[in-house]
């Protein structure tokens, strides 16, 4: 691919989490009965009118603060005006000429060499942020089409991104970063499934090193974050095999199939709509002053990648389980109290990751809902590393820990679990080990190391498993000095 | 006499409601046998809810006898025209578009008439989506008007204007985008208020042009504006043009206020063009002023004459994108040939929107289209700040303005009807108020020869309705146009003879 | 935004465009009509190029204000029989429409 290179922009649509609509009260939702969420606004009923929601500009103002936009000191509302079924007032409200937010950028993380090793990191520029409201949605039948409107009137902020991208990995790892952004600043939960969160691409090929854009293909219906990646991999190779046999790019607008990995022109160039935009009058300008935005601010979370780093900076805590911790808030807040509460961060780490993970998944439970809480965890962290229990005896409390709730401390106790053993009963062990394998015994006092490992093994057994390695060894070199 | 009834003032109706002199019931009753009578001369209602009206008029019977609190307005039938929502009634705009159409909400307004005890009066016809300055343009027939059959009672509030004139409700309301409450009640003879813009909530009116519209009373005495408006009234959070201001009671303020006060009189409104019967019935009141002691000033609205040009821009823009919602998908008129679910759209709205309304949206969605945004909408908008300039630059010197309302007199039926420029032409008076944003009252200031009704405008400043009120309240104490009513019975016997007359032709 | 047309005195506007953009069907008799009628009214219009606007804002609204707003309460719904009382087809509580084309 070295003689052209591909340029993505990507518009990204993210619902906002807001308990009722944009421009009216209905209440938002999902998953509801059809038509339930409806109210005269929402319908456009002959004489209604449109109210904004104050929390959904909270939010939006809040994402361009987290993505290091310029918040438009005044902004205001337009129609853009078309037809369609899904849209009520065959308008829709959004923001054209003086958006909320200008600029800023999502920093990236791009696949590293290996799994377990963290990729490159750079900063993808945004051209502007806006607020608009959500459509309703169709159901195509063989004969018609029936229209719910409990999705119609949501609020939806619309992040589009400068034709900065390169590769369908950059355009993955946007979302992705994007999409953890938003859920730290419970923006939106970016379930895509619910169409919470949806992406177009745009998509050009020129010449390697040339500056004028080429043509652009607008790729639509791309589902989920993985047919992003193979949507944008597949119209760049597409464009490319066009180039490259000196054919020319059709501006136009493609659909995805991610089934067939295919995609198929929607709409060409001369079906563009004229939306003959112009200030909505039913609706008065925004006005951000410096308080306001002081205030939301104070209410910004530490982003995803900078707490990667405060966490790699200040535990030490590798990136195989950052890469896990970071992309939900939830769970690395979890690991940060059980951190902090048993001074052991990279230990926690692993308890987290693997087995509170791997817990969670078999029993389906999410962590909201988990009985082990950070700090019964940080104390048998704890137990661990102060040599009281030992791992595949810590391991056994946490299933324990897991299933009832009940602290570590409890069940050691209980099922006695501890490690060690009376100092006596050590002794004779070691004795009795010495004593049953003299050859052994000299060897090692001729000089041979590798020989006390014949006797831990017995020591073990008789310890049931339960004597702490190193104090063996001491016991052993001890008796073995003596003669 | 049942007259005394049928053209009484609220002010009246309401001391003899407390007087136990009259029931809600008794006037309710008068009004529809009066209503029956002229109404299908004069056409003034689309529907009327008989059983509706008369179950609210005994609400208010009731709640007087159990003595419950009652509202200003208590027991008083006011009419609505067919652009503002009532729940569960028609909401037509007189359009086939919305023909069958209930409301399942209230408007602002219809909602506080309530709560002040009034009683929602039927449904008043207007022009097709309060598009047009005669009621002509109804899907549903037009309204005539009642001092003469044959002439027009203006538009788009004809129905309102009409229903007052003729004595079928007490008081009414109108919606005024661009003299459509000014202009009709000039014609027929009663007072009209459109309020200062924002004053009025205008969520559950049909939006015509959004940044114009307004809802205002129709009465017979300007105290009876002035109860109406402090019943409708008031910020409300469903709309968010609607304005924060203290509503004083109107009525009182009248009272208060005695002036003198300094009146401007344009000259751009007294040129060409103008009536001259219209024009000595105006200069009339303007030396009553002079003798009351006021100051009489010409100013200048140097601006005046671009007026219709902004006005047809901005008002079509804004309703070509308000009116896109009649499509027949969720409600209103569904063409029954439509092949998918585009030629829905297309049949459905040609068949749905009368000539007028077609001509608005046409025009409106290519000034705002592609290539002609700024030379139009935008160009448009700019001269609107201008004209609004001129209006706030003359209020620097004077109280309020006094102009005619209409170049014309009450004109006959179909005479302007296929010459759109020059029906959008008589607006040239009343639309440079809507662009301003400010208040404007039309009162019964004289009749013509023939007998024709004239009215004269008096504009305010912005939510100064106090000081306007008074302004007029003045004039009509000292003469009693208002209290002249047209003789329907020789009105509509002339009416049957010429039909008669035609028929047998 | 859009620049480079002007008003034009005789204007003769693309009916069928406009019409296709309003998604109004009109008759030949209409469109003939219409066009006639609307010149003579953009004619008219195009007196507003006289004006001098510079340096002159447009009017966004007549007395303005910012920030006008309603807290994130939700209000209860329309019943699912109201929001479809005045539907022209409905079916399992959704409004129908002929096949829509893509």
């Amino acid at each position: 691919m070295s003689e052209f290179e591909a340029v993505i922009g990507l518009e990204v649509h993210v619902q906002v989490k807001t308990r009722s609509k944009m421009f009216t009260r209905a209440a938002t939702g999902y998953g509801l009965p059809e038509n339930t969420l409806t109210d005269p606004v929402v319908l456009a009923l002959p004489g209604t009118l449109p109210v904004m929601n104050r929390a959904a500009i909270d939010a939006v103002i809040k994402s361009g603060l987290m993505l290091g936009c310029e918040i438009a000191p005044v902004c205001k509302w337009d129609r853009k005006n078309y037809f369609y079924p899904d849209l009520p007032k065959n308008y829709q409200i959004t923001q054209y000429d003086q958006p909320i937010c200008k600029g800023g950028s999502v920093e990236i993380e791009l696949p590293g060499p290996a799994r377990n090793v963290m990729g490159e990191h750079k900063h993808i520029p945004l051209t502007r942020i806006h607020l608009e409201e959500d459509v309703g949605k169709l159901n195509h039948f063989a004969r018609d089409s029936l229209i719910d409107f409990n999705r119609a009137g949501t609020p939806l902020m619309e992040i589009v991104s400068e034709p900065a991208m390169h590769t369908a990995d950059e355009a993955f790892a946007f979302l992705t970063a994007l999409r953890t952004a938003m859920i730290y600043g419970a923006i939106s939960d970016c379930d895509m499934e619910k169409g919470q969160l949806r992406c177009d691409a745009n998509i050009s090929v020129r010449p390697a090193g040339e500056a004028v854009l080429g043509t652009k293909v607008e790729l639509k219906n791309l589902n989920s974050i993985s047919f992003v990646r193979d949507g944008v991999a597949q119209e760049i190779a597409r464009q490319l095999a066009i180039v490259r046999s000196g054919g020319r790019i059709e501006q136009e607008t493609r659909d995805f199939d991610g089934q067939t990995g295919a995609s198929q022109v929607l709409r060409s160039k001369e079906q563009a709509h004229d939306y003959r935009y112009f200030p909505d009058p039913d609706l008065m300008p925004v006005k951000v002053d410096d308080e306001w935005k002081r205030r939301i601010r104070a209410s910004c979370p530490e982003l995803p990648f900078e707490k990667q780093r405060r966490l790699f900076d200040r535990y030490h805590i590798p990136y195989t389980i950052t890469s896990v911790l970071v992309p939900d808030p939830e769970l690395s807040d979890y690991f940060e109290k059980a951190a902090a509460s048993s001074g052991q961060p990279q230990a926690a780490g692993n308890w987290v990751v693997n087995d509170l993970l791997r817990e969670l998944g078999q029993a389906k439970l999410p962590l909201g809902e988990c009985k082990v809480r950070p700090e019964d965890l940080a104390d048998l962290v704890k137990l661990v590393a102060s040599g009281t229990i030992l791992t595949p005896a810590a391991k056994e409390v946490f299933s324990e820990m897991f299933k009832s709730g009940e602290k570590p401390e409890g069940i050691v106790e209980r099922k006695g679990l501890k490690a060690g053993t009376s100092p006596d009963d050590l002794e004779r062990w070691c004795r009795e080990a010495i004593a049953g394998d003299p050859r052994a015994a000299a060897e090692f006092r001729a000089g041979k190391e590798s020989a006390i490992n014949a006797f831990k093994g017995p020591v073990m057994r008789a310890a049931k498993g339960k004597a702490n390695p190193k104090t063996v060894d001491e016991t052993l070199r001890r008796l073995l000095a003596q003669g | 006499m049942e007259s005394e009834t049928f053209y009484g003032s609220i002010a009246g109706l309401a001391a003899r409601l407390d007087g136990r002199k009259l029931s809600a019931v008794e006037l309710a009753q008068c009004l529809i046998r009066r209503t029956k009578a002229v109404d299908p001369a004069v056409r003034a209602f689309n529907s009327f809810d008989e059983a509706d009206a008369l179950a609210q008029a005994r609400a208010s019977d009731e709640r007087r006898a159990a003595g419950k609190p009652l509202g200003p307005l208590d027991g008083i039938p006011i009419g609505i025209k067919d652009v503002i929502a009532v729940e569960g009634q028609p909401l037509t705009a007189s359009s086939r578009m919305l023909a069958g159409f209930v409301s399942p909400y209230d408007s602002t307004a219809a909602r506080k008439l309530r709560e002040a005890g009034a009683i929602c009066w039927g449904r008043l016809n207007l022009d097709e989506f309060a598009m047009g300055s005669s009621t002509e343009n109804s899907a549903f027939g037009a309204t005539r008007n009642p001092w003469d059959l044959e002439r027009v009672p203006g538009g788009s509030s004809g129905g309102s204007a009409a229903a007052l004139a003729a004595g079928e409700a007490c008081a009414a309301l109108g919606s005024d985008t661009g003299g459509s409450i000014r202009m009709p009640a000039a014609f027929c003879g009663v007072v009209g208020l459109k309020p200062t813009y924002g004053l009025v909530s205008r969520y559950g009116l049909i939006a015509f042009a959004s940044s114009l519209d307004q809802i205002g009373p129709f009465a017979r005495t300007v105290e009876d504006a002035a109860m109406v408006l402090n019943a409708i009234a008031g910020h409300d959070p469903h709309d968010s043009t609607s304005f924060r201001v203290e509503i004083p009671d109107y009525r009182s303020e009248i009272r208060k206020r005695s002036g003198p006060w300094k009146l401007g009189i344009p000259k751009e409104y007294f040129g060409e063009g103008l009536d001259p019967e219209i024009g000595a019935a105006v200069e009339a009141a303007i030396r009553f002023y002079r003798e009351r002691g006021c100051e009489i000033k010409e100013v200048s609205l140097p601006h005046t004459r671009y007026g219709i040009g902004a006005y047809y821009i901005i008002a079509t823009a804004e309703c070509s994108s308000n009116l896109a919602r009649y499509d027949g998908i969720r409600y209103g008129h569904r063409s029954k040939d439509a092949t998918d679910a585009l030629d829905l759209y297309f049949r459905s709205r040609a068949e749905g929107f009368g000539a007028e309304v077609k001509r608005r949206i046409i025009l409106g969605t290519y000034v705002l289209s592609s290539g002609y945004h700024d030379a139009y909408y935008l160009r448009a908008q700019k001269v609107r700040t201008l004209i609004r300039r001129d209006f706030l630059n003359a209020y620097l010197e004077v109280d309020a303005l006094l102009t005619p309302i209409s170049p014309v007199l009450p004109f006959k039926a179909g005479e302007k009807a296929a010459d759109p420029l020059a029906m959008y032409l008589c607006d040239i008076y009343t639309i440079g108020v809507n662009l301003a944003g400010l208040p404007g009252i039309s009162l019964p200031c004289g009749f013509s020869k023939s007998g024709l009704p004239i009215g004269l405008q008096l504009i305010g400043q912005p939510y100064k309705e106090a000081e306007l009120l008074a302004i007029a309240s003045a004039y009509e104490c000292a003469h009693d146009w208002h209290t002249r009513h047209p003789d329907m019975d020789k009105s509509i016997a002339a009416w049957n003879a010429k039909t008669q007359a035609r028929a047998s032709r | 935004m859009d620049e480079g047309k002007q008003m034009s005195g005789s204007a003769r506007l693309d009916i069928d465009h406009v019409a296709k953009l309003a998604r109004i069907a009109l008759t030949a008799e209409e469109k003939a009509q219409f066009s006639e009628q609307l010149g003579d009214i953009l004619a008219h219009v195009a007196q507003l190029k006289e004006v001098d606007v510079t340096g002159v804002e447009p009017t966004a609204h007549a007395f303005p204000v910012f920030n006008v707003w309603a807290d994130d309460i939700p209000q209860p719904a329309l019943p699912v029989e109201a929001a479809l009382r005045n539907a022209p087809a409905q079916r399992d509580n959704m409004i129908v429409v002929p096949k829509v084309v893509e």
